[in-house]
């Protein structure tokens, strides 16, 4: 699957495409975008709402979406050394 | 310290003024993120892995009680009640609004601060010996001729767009705790045969994905032909320089691709073309500004006696403090540092700690090292029992200065958007490794540096030991080096061979200092030993 992430341009917050015009904070809320990940992409960088939006690579699991690449994981899990300010510690940041 | 004068302070309040302005308009969506994106960097402001980041600027490594308690209140006001300390003497903030940017730029402007020049092809913080006005080993204090730079390359219209960012060191002893080498420029102030003041100066120095060790180009500049000496420099930079290439355009590559001598050459015929100018030299201005620098009002009676009979606080003194130039006073270093903790992220709470103790003993001042620390540089010796119970009462004094656990390590993929793994966990799991503080200082002055990818802010290429973090096919993989070093004693680190996992390179780590331990010669530091050795018997014990 497909899915689209960026960060919102407010608050700089990770954030996952949850279907028609919506962000979430939360990566298990992101839906595929599969055939529409170009147009999505295109019509946020048009509203200005999302920063930098792209596409990644992600897979389905027990907790829904998960990123195939480390580095989205990391942003979905947040800094894995402060607990205290993780998003979501049970995303598996040493999944292959 | 110096004091912005009426320039100084319209310059930084008009630039939050127009960073008001254009995060307004961004936000209103009258700016794309590519027409902003240049705009938000030349402000310090960047967008990272979780959240903005803010970068703010702490010349030469140098702020009094005051701007520190306002480091502390932007952490705690805007971000999450912590900063990080980098290896190039500022702070970073991880998770900032954009919104928030022009207030926290306001209220930095209040105790003369800001981000300017903290990111894009510009020259960037100037940075210096964190023991500059202290040391006992200087020849002079270096943060005028540092101050000087700053304000020649602050918005200096013709250095705005260099082909690369630029970094320039400055020193003024023969001991090198700047990895002023390593630097786009480095300059050490040194004296004549006829007792005369100058610079050496060496061009084409840095890490990242090419390490060179900077050349010397002259060996004297006299002092008040300094700032034109280094604009012939940048000019010829500025000229030849690879903007076309991102990988090939700092400094080193072009002195490295024409070779030095070609290089030296044309600076000197820029340098000769700038005298026919009728430029005057900053004689003027250099006398205003070291004005600002004159020694504290130190008490010339201060004894030199440390009751030593608490053996946790011997332990800190032996470590932690640096001779000082004034009998009865020394140079005491903070470390951030603890076991198990992240190299230098300190919590707004200690950050206004540490400004009330230097406001108390340090005559207000305090000082930030690229090793992620904090020096409060002019400290009584009749003080620092007292000072060291304060410190270790809010962690602030693990007596690791120099050892193994004070280790180097960037944010890594933990924040960083550019990195390829985590530096920080690495970097935790080896400070609980060798936690024992009897084994730290069993294995001596050991400099271990980590960086998360090919960039190099962790500074692996000068490690003794340096780790540099890759991404192996979708995994985290660790490169390990030997024989770095960013001192005096400059050198760059070579890799072992193939890479290990997170726990591999602690490993990996343990069997390196356990065949020093073995191999080691009365008086050899682990480099030293290094140097002696080779590679060979390591790999072999890492390999075999």
């Amino acid at each position: 699957m497909r899915i689209a992430t960026g960060n919102d341009l407010k608050t700089g917050d990770v954030i996952w495409w949850s279907g028609g015009e919506t962000w979430s904070r939360h990566l298990a809320d992101a839906v595929d975008a599969a055939d529409e990940a170009e147009a999505i992409i295109a019509r946020e960088e048009a509203a200005l709402r999302v920063n930098v939006p792209y596409i990644i690579d992600a897979e389905i699991s027990d907790q829904g979406p998960m990123p195939l690449h480390i580095k989205d994981r990391v942003r979905a899990f947040g800094p894995t050394v402060r607990a205290d300010l993780a998003i979501n510690t049970s995303i598996p940041i040493e999944k292959a | 310290m110096y004091q912005y004068d009426q320039y100084d302070q319209a310059m930084v309040d008009a630039r939050v003024a127009e960073f008001r302005d254009q995060c307004e308009r961004r936000l209103k969506g009258e700016l794309s993120e590519d027409q902003f994106k240049p705009l938000r960097l030349m402000n310090g402001l960047y967008l990272q892995l979780h959240a903005y980041m803010l970068r703010v600027a702490i010349p030469y490594g140098t702020l009094n009680s005051k701007q520190m308690r306002m480091l502390g209140h932007i952490g705690r006001k805007y971000d999450r009640d912590y900063g990080h300390f980098t290896t190039r003497q500022n702070i970073q903030y991880n998770w900032i609004k954009l919104e928030d940017a022009p207030a926290i730029l306001e209220e930095l402007a209040a105790v003369e601060m800001h981000a300017i020049q903290t990111s894009g092809n510009c020259i960037r913080n100037i940075s210096s010996d964190q023991f500059a006005g202290a040391a006992a080993d200087e020849i002079a204090d270096p943060r005028p001729w540092a101050e000087l730079l700053r304000q020649w390359s602050s918005f200096h219209p013709e250095f705005t767009y260099l082909p690369r960012k630029f970094k320039i060191a400055v020193i003024a002893s023969d001991e090198d705790r700047a990895a002023m080498r390593l630097h786009d420029i480095g300059i050490q102030l040194v004296r004549n045969d006829a007792g005369a003041l100058g610079a050496k100066f060496f061009v084409g120095g840095g890490m990242g994905r090419t390490p060179m060790i900077a050349p010397e180009i002259r060996d004297f500049v006299p002092a008040d032909e300094l700032i034109h000496y280094a604009e012939a420099c940048l000019r010829v930079y500025n000229r030849y320089g690879r903007r076309d290439n991102k990988y090939k355009a700092r400094i080193k590559i072009l002195v490295h691709e024409i070779g030095k001598d070609e290089y030296r050459a044309q600076v000197e015929e820029e340098f000769a073309h700038m005298k026919t100018l009728g430029l005057n030299p900053p004689v003027d201005e250099l006398e205003r500004i070291s004005a600002f620098f004159t020694d504290p009002d130190f008490d010339a009676d201060a004894p030199d006696d440390i009751d030593m009979s608490d053996p946790d606080f011997r332990i800190w003194v032996e470590q932690n403090t640096h001779a000082h130039k004034q009998s009865g006073y020394a140079i005491a270093n903070i470390s951030l540092k603890p076991t198990g903790g992240i190299p230098g992220d300190a919590s707004s709470d200690q950050i206004d700690l540490m400004a009330d103790l230097a406001a108390q003993y340090s005559f207000d001042e305090l000082r930030v090292t690229h090793t992620q620390n904090i020096v409060l540089p002019h400290v009584k010796k009749s003080d620092l029992y007292a000072l060291w119970q304060k410190l270790d009462a809010a962690g602030l004094a693990p007596a690791n200065l120099d050892l193994i656990s004070d280790m180097i390590a960037c944010p890594g993929l933990d924040y960083c958007s550019l990195a390829n793994a985590r530096s920080i966990p690495l970097a935790q799991k080896i400070s609980n490794r060798f936690a024992a503080i009897e084994r730290q200082k069993d294995l001596g002055e050991l400099k271990l540096k980590i960086s998360g990818c090919i960039n190099a802010c962790g500074h692996h290429h000068a490690g003794h030991i340096g780790i540099l973090g890759v991404d192996k096919k979708g995994l985290e993989n660790f490169q390990l080096s030997l024989g770095g070093s960013a001192a005096e004693d400059v050198s760059l680190a070579k890799i072992t061979g193939p890479g290990f996992d997170e726990d591999g390179v602690v490993d990996a780590v343990e069997t390196v200092t356990n065949l020093y331990l073995d191999k080691r010669e009365d008086g050899e530091r682990f480099i030293d030993t290094y140097r002696r050795i080779g590679m060979a018997p390591f790999k072999e014990a890492l390999y075999d």
